[in-house]
């Protein structure tokens, strides 16, 4: 059977998903979305495990088909990194989403509710899996709409999240829409849609205006799935008016598979010599980055409500990734690859932790935390480690991050944006504090709801944090991993 | 409409042969222009005609709601199961040649399973998605009732005034 891991990987969830939308009751949807999406982690592991020990590229032909004219499904050491991420914080999640989503949401919506879900995640694994580029669109749709559905769900709580998935529903086919526009003009030039046939080809189309009218299309389009700023405007309502479980599965994974998909077509199917940072592209990735990551992080400081803030602070994280990419070095896809992993933890661990507040508060803002510290010691000591990650404090994975994209940007010799990422990064301090004061030096209001928290409603919160701090201190798997991606693009070229 | 003679007789003229239609699509879908999606689209048409014409009740009557979840889940496991089934007969996802001994037959039938449950489900969903924006009338009629009571409610939903 080991030789269908790549197809299973993305069919084990999706044909789940049918049989979840027929169980009864609340239970035994979530232990068979439990079982599904740990089979799941366990595939991406071994897959992950076979490409580093083998450094084999697995290809995978549907239907027997060979590439170009079929559909090929393609395990690289760049999938492989990007796919444990994405089931591994699904397993989790479900995990927590026992508590959380039997706290939110009405139980004859549970089976529906993970349908959903197990779709979402199906179509994140099949992006990344995927080696064709109009497949990517089509699980991109799968993804985003399940996800539309599942942000929506918050409605049992907040009507405001109607609006909320309505905008990010808009937002999200516009970009999907743009992506397609783009992939249309490159069919129409190249007779392919295949990535890897697409590049060859592409090699041999003059840099004619339709090729960067495509580019620019399919950028665009990706920018905005990726909240990209200024195209972030959609993630803070859909995050922090969905469900809480729901937050946090999109907030580890949603955008980050798109920065994948960025990066499987400008590096993989444009490539590096087609374009550098001189065309433009890298400078406006590098620019944007950078805007995005001061805007996050100073309207995260200004923000009371804890869900809105770590959404704020996604644009931010998101502006370093892009910086990363922008750079159009090995050194700075790497860094890139890095921080999508471990931003993919804290921002997982914070929202799973905020999310056990939600779920009792209704809401989780400042004042619902203020000296919530001694309260509930666990959820909080996990947000305190999220955002001391988020900042980049030595010992956390975070830290890691920082170190190899501003070492990166050193080697390019981008003195000037070095020192605004390490600024922008202090700056999160700002909000951190915020956080730490209210939690532990105000006292308890009187009249403040009691919290509580039990083991089952931190372990899933707890697990990540543990993670980020295991990847902060033994950081050298996940860099060689992350290497070994880059170089992918570069065709060991450095 | 239902009272209007001329629209009754027409539609139960042509429910059928819509129907019949939609079948004709589906397999001769092998050989001409057509397939699943096409024929789950003017399949779902007629029962949407069916409902315009006698009534959203009758047309709920004739797909209750339960069949349409199953019908929906149904479609998308035959594919998805005729590609399991290709991977349990040693083939990869989706070789429909695993299928039979003869490669051809093998493909003329994975193809006809495939496009069956495509057709299943789009059928399915086409109706759900009629009967569910339909559906809506009777609660916006309801809001509308409850509008002076609680104007608030019905303005964050959009559906406030005319």
């Amino acid at each position: 059977m080991s030789e269908h891991l790549p197809v299973l990987q993305v069919i084990v969830p999706l044909l789940a998903a049918p049989f979840v939308a027929f169980l009864r009751g609340r239970e035994v949807a979530w232990w068979l979305t439990l079982v599904i999406t740990g089979v799941t982690f366990a595939m991406s592991l071994a897959l992950y495990a076979h490409v580093q020990d083998t450094g084999e590229t697995l290809i995978y032909q549907m239907g027997g088909w060979a590439a170009p004219l079929g559909i090929v499904y393609v395990i690289d050491a760049a999938s492989a990194l990007v796919l444990p991420i994405v089931s591994g914080i699904g397993f989790i999640v479900t995990l927590a989403a026992r508590y959380l989503v039997g706290a939110e949401i009405d139980g004859r919506d549970h089976p529906l509710f993970y349908t959903a879900w197990l779709l979402t995640i199906a179509g994140m694994l099949g992006q990344i899996t995927t080696g064709d580029a109009f497949n990517i669109f089509v699980f991109l749709e799968i993804s985003s709409l399940s996800a539309y559905a599942l942000v929506a769900m918050g409605a049992g709580r907040d009507r405001r999240a109607l609006p909320a998935a309505f905008n990010y529903l808009i937002l999200g086919t516009v970009g999907a829409t743009f992506y397609v526009i783009g992939l249309g003009l490159l069919y129409m030039l190249t007779g392919t849609l295949n990535l890897a046939d697409l590049s060859v080809r592409l090699a041999e189309v003059e840099a004619t205006r339709a090729v960067y009218t495509a580019m620019a299309f399919i950028a665009l389009g990706l920018f905005l799935k990726m909240a990209l700023f200024p195209l972030h405007f959609w993630l803070v309502p859909a995050y922090s008016f969905a469900p809480s479980a729901v937050s946090a599965l999109m907030a580890a994974t949603a955008t980050k598979v798109s920065v994948y998909v960025l990066v499987r077509l400008l590096f993989g199917v444009f490539g590096v010599s087609f374009f550098g940072v001189d065309s433009g592209v890298g400078l406006v990735l590098l620019t944007l980055g950078i805007t995005g990551a001061f805007v996050g992080t100073l309207a995260a400081i200004v923000e009371t409500d804890l869900k809105k803030l770590f959404a704020q602070s996604s644009i931010a994280q998101l502006g370093y990734m892009a910086i990363g990419i922008g750079l159009f070095t090995p050194a700075g896809l790497a860094a890139a690859f890095i921080h999508l992993f471990n931003h993919a933890l804290m921002k997982g661990a914070l929202f799973l932790a905020i999310g056990t507040i939600a779920a009792q508060a209704g809401r989780a803002s400042m004042t619902t935390i203020e000296g919530a510290g001694r309260q509930i010691p666990m959820t909080m000591t996990a947000i305190l480690f999220g955002g001391l990650a988020l900042i980049g404090v030595p010992l956390t994975a975070g830290f890691i991050s920082k170190l190899y994209l501003i070492r990166a940007l050193l080697e390019s010799d981008f003195w000037l944006l070095a020192a605004l990422t390490f600024m922008s990064s202090a700056l999160a301090l700002a909000y951190v504090w915020k956080i730490i004061e209210a939690a532990w030096l105000k006292p308890r209001p009187e009249d403040a709801p009691t919290l509580h928290e039990t083991p089952m409603m931190w372990i899933p919160a707890w697990l990540l944090v543990i993670a980020t701090l295991g990847f902060g201190i033994l950081a050298s798997p996940l860099i060689e991993g992350a290497t070994a991606a880059a170089l992918v693009f570069f065709g060991g070229a450095s | 409409m239902q009272d209007d003679p001329v629209m009754r007789v027409i539609a139960k003229v042509l429910i059928p042969s819509v129907m019949l239609f939609a079948l004709y699509v589906q397999f001769h879908g092998d050989y001409g222009p057509g397939g699943g999606f096409q024929a789950g689209v003017i399949f779902a048409a007629a029962f949407i005609l069916n409902a315009t014409i006698f009534g959203l009740n009758r047309g709920r009557h004739a797909w209750p709601a339960r069949a349409n979840l199953l019908a929906i889940c149904l479609g998308v496991l035959l594919y998805g199961g005729t590609g399991v089934a290709t991977m349990l007969l040693g083939e990869n996802f989706l070789n429909y040649n695993a299928l039979s001994d003869d490669p051809i037959a093998g493909q003329h039938l994975g193809i006809l399973l495939v496009e069956l449950g495509v057709g299943i489900t789009v059928a399915a969903v086409m109706v759900s998605l009629f009967f569910t924006f339909a559906g809506r009338l009777t609660h916006i009629r309801l809001m509308r009732k409850t509008d002076t009571a609680e104007p608030d409610t019905a303005q964050q939903e959009g559906l406030g005034n005319e």
